[in-house]
């Protein structure tokens, strides 16, 4: 179906080279990546082909990949689309940024599926992606003045574990640093 | 008073009392929770308050939709970073007296979420709690019997001396400062006139070294 999906989308959109993503784990749920350029028409291109009337964006996420070896690391926004008219679904797409840190920008594709606006929000204030054309673009779970984005994998969290009066684990690692006379040995 | 005295007047029907004993009965046997719930603590407080479980018992039967007219907070559920602002605001626009119910392992402590990035590790960081349930949610008899301690609570306070409540000292405060937003957590994380860390410690540790000696 995927692979349909992609010769579709090379002979309609021109330009458009989108790749399979391949999912090793038993789902075998695997996905398209487009380039960012031609996302907002292939993506029209999903909604409007006769066959496929993928009319219905369902969920909206962020992924964060960390620097590797073999790559210097990006985020991804993944869509899951459905078609109630044709019945099937899911098919997976992805984008992806350039980088983590300050090419973060991302076609918005709120303007083709109106379900993906809070969602891209949502990707916006928890691992700062960039949506660009999108309607109303801000922070919709922190407040305002936050400045972080709390799902990227390099945050740190508010250390706040002054009193920890049942600490185990993690907790208990943290409330030592705070108080070491606070622990019982 | 002698209490033998009193009872065998109170056989002829002459009845006598203290203006305290009298004040306080009226005052623990009316304390209107405001109508404030966070979370999924707030359908147990709600079942506490129906014909099941009946806090009308209590007197606590009136749940009032403004902070103006209102003598309990139960704060029961998580309370989110986002939110806690806007508790310590309610809290301050309650009127004197006013009691504070910690309902919960997330209004207590954070809970389960603890360790995440936007709840507040307990509510008792910024407004003086008066009774803590843990329990997650904690049953509706769980929340009867913290009313019933705060009721006993209620009772005990004299009004002179140095035991009468906080809202009878002129020098204690009645508002506490509202959490400001900053750029990565809450401004002040907490308030040190409320949260005191360090009496806890010390009264936890005299309480080990005595378990400790038997």
């Amino acid at each position: 179906m995927l692979e349909e999906i992609k010769l579709r989308l090379e002979t309609s959109v021109p330009g458009c080279h989108p790749e399979i993503i391949l999912n090793g784990s038993p789902s075998e749920q695997h996905s398209l990546l487009l380039d960012s350029a031609h996302a907002v028409d292939a993506a029209t291109f999903l909604r409007d082909d006769a066959e496929l009337r993928l009319d219905y964006c369902s969920n909206v996420t962020g992924v964060d990949w960390l620097q590797t070896e073999t790559s210097h690391g990006y985020l991804e926004a993944v869509y899951h689309l459905y078609s109630m008219e044709k019945k099937h679904g899911p098919v997976v797409v992805r984008l992806r940024t350039e980088n983590r840190t300050d090419r973060i920008h991302l076609p918005s594709l709120t303007p083709v599926w109106r379900s993906a606006e809070f969602q891209e929000r949502e990707v916006f204030d928890l691992y700062g992606i960039i949506f660009d054309g999108h309607p109303d673009l801000r922070r919709i779970l922190m407040w305002d003045e936050f400045e972080d984005h709390p799902m990227r994998k390099d945050y740190v969290e508010p250390d706040d574990y002054e009193y920890e009066p049942t600490a185990h684990d993690d907790v208990l690692t943290k409330a030592k640093q705070h108080a070491p006379q606070q622990q019982p040995e | 008073m002698d209490q033998k005295l009193r009872i065998e007047l109170s056989k002829q029907g002459i009845v006598v009392t203290t203006l305290e004993e009298l004040y306080n009965w009226g005052r623990k046997n009316s304390v209107w929770p405001m109508t404030f719930g966070l979370a999924c603590c707030a359908i147990e407080m709600i079942a506490t308050s129906m014909a099941r479980y009946d806090i009308a018992r209590f007197g606590a039967e009136v749940f009032r939709p403004s902070p103006r007219q209102a003598d309990l907070i139960i704060v029961s559920g998580t309370v989110t970073k986002k939110m806690a602002p806007q508790v310590v605001r309610l809290y301050n626009q309650m009127a004197e007296p006013k009691y504070v119910i910690a309902m919960g392992a997330c209004a207590i402590s954070g809970g389960p979420f603890k360790q995440g990035y936007n709840v507040l590790k307990g509510i008792d960081r910024y407004i003086p709690v008066d009774v803590h349930i843990p329990g997650c949610p904690p049953r509706p008899e769980a929340l009867i019997d913290a009313f019933m301690t705060l009721q006993k609570k209620i009772d005990a306070q004299t009004l002179t001396g140095e035991s009468r409540p906080r809202h009878l000292h002129p020098d204690t405060p009645s508002e506490f400062v509202v959490p400001r937003f900053g750029a990565h957590d809450l401004e002040p994380p907490n308030n040190p006139q409320v949260f005191r860390i360090l009496n806890n410690v010390d009264s936890r540790h005299a309480g080990e070294v005595d378990a400790g000696g038997n």
